[in-house]
């Protein structure tokens, strides 16, 4: 199924949050996660499932002033 | 307050906050680069211990996307803690005052300890006060300018118009900036280009340190009075005739 990821589509198996966190090498401590624009609280990583044409934002801290 | 924008790399930043002496450290909210995942996070590099983590809203020119913003940066670093930040325009990075009052309102309501960058203008300070916000943090100068305190005279107006704590953001070009800042009786200053941007960051780094510390101490000694003429310093009695 098609999900959006940071503005770039992906082709992925049904799964969840974490599951495909961890399926891209991402370490889902220092980060924050928007499904379909709502944030996504670290605890229903686990238990919320991508489905077609969802819309993932990942972000995490970087320099800035 | 430092930033941890612009370092040649995390050894560099590192060294140079510890040399700062910064208490507070802003940090940015950007997209993990899902192609590239060899990239460490910037938490790795710094002490939560001995940093408190204030997450900026950089780059964000509404209302919307900053309060956005500041929903993931709570998410992510688990503190209600922002600096928020909502520009006007590319070229000189002003704040939009407009959307930074919307902003601060719908954060602050959010239970947000909103820290606002804003323009040197008492009023809006007086009005981000009045929404609930910890702190005012008016520029000194356009971000990364490096033109220091070009009004120093509203900076004083603001500091007798808001109760909460001034600190003034943006326009440090060097260590005298700092210290201007902090004889004015500021309560701190935030830079970031002033250290990462200097040939030799870590010393600049502990330049600013000592200008803070510098012109702090000089506020509270007291400074003299301006006088358009001279003062003897030398008893004028028993001068050889």
């Amino acid at each position: 199924m098609k999900v959006s990821v940071n503005g770039e589509e992906q082709i992925i198996a049904s799964m969840s949050v974490y599951d495909f966190l961890l399926s891209i090498d991402c370490d889902p401590r220092p980060i924050a996660v928007e499904l379909n624009c709502a944030i996504l609280a670290k605890k229903d990583y686990r238990t919320t499932f991508l489905l077609e044409g969802d819309q993932l934002e990942i972000v995490w801290f970087v320099g800035g002033g | 307050m430092v930033g941890t924008g612009k370092y040649a790399d995390f050894e560099q930043m590192c060294r140079s906050l510890e040399a700062s002496g910064a208490e507070i450290v802003t940090v940015a909210v950007r997209r993990v680069n899902i192609a590239d995942r060899n990239k460490e996070s910037l938490l790795d590099h710094i002490d939560l211990k001995k940093y408190t983590l204030l997450p900026n809203t950089a780059g964000c020119y509404s209302a919307d996307e900053a309060v956005r913003t500041c929903r993931l940066a709570r998410e992510a670093g688990l503190s209600d803690f922002v600096k928020l930040e909502v520009l006007g325009d590319e070229k000189t990075l002003f704040p939009n005052n407009e959307e930074l009052l919307k902003a601060a309102k719908i954060l602050v309501k959010e239970g947000f300890t909103v820290l606002p960058y804003t323009t040197d203008d008492p009023i809006v300070c007086k009005k981000l006060e009045d929404l609930g916000c910890a702190a005012v943090m008016p520029l000194g100068a356009p971000i990364g300018s490096g033109l220091g305190i070009r009004n120093p005279y509203n900076i004083r107006i603001i500091m007798e118009t808001v109760k909460v704590p001034v600190i003034v953001d943006a326009g440090v070009g060097t260590a005298s900036d700092a210290a201007i800042a902090m004889e004015l009786g500021c309560d701190g200053v935030l830079m970031n280009t002033a250290i990462a941007g200097a040939k030799d960051p870590i010393a600049m780094a502990e330049a600013m340190n000592l200008a803070v510390r510098a012109g702090r101490l000089a506020y509270l000694a007291g400074r003299i009075p301006r006088k358009l003429y001279a003062t003897a310093s030398s008893p004028l009695e028993g001068v050889i005739e």
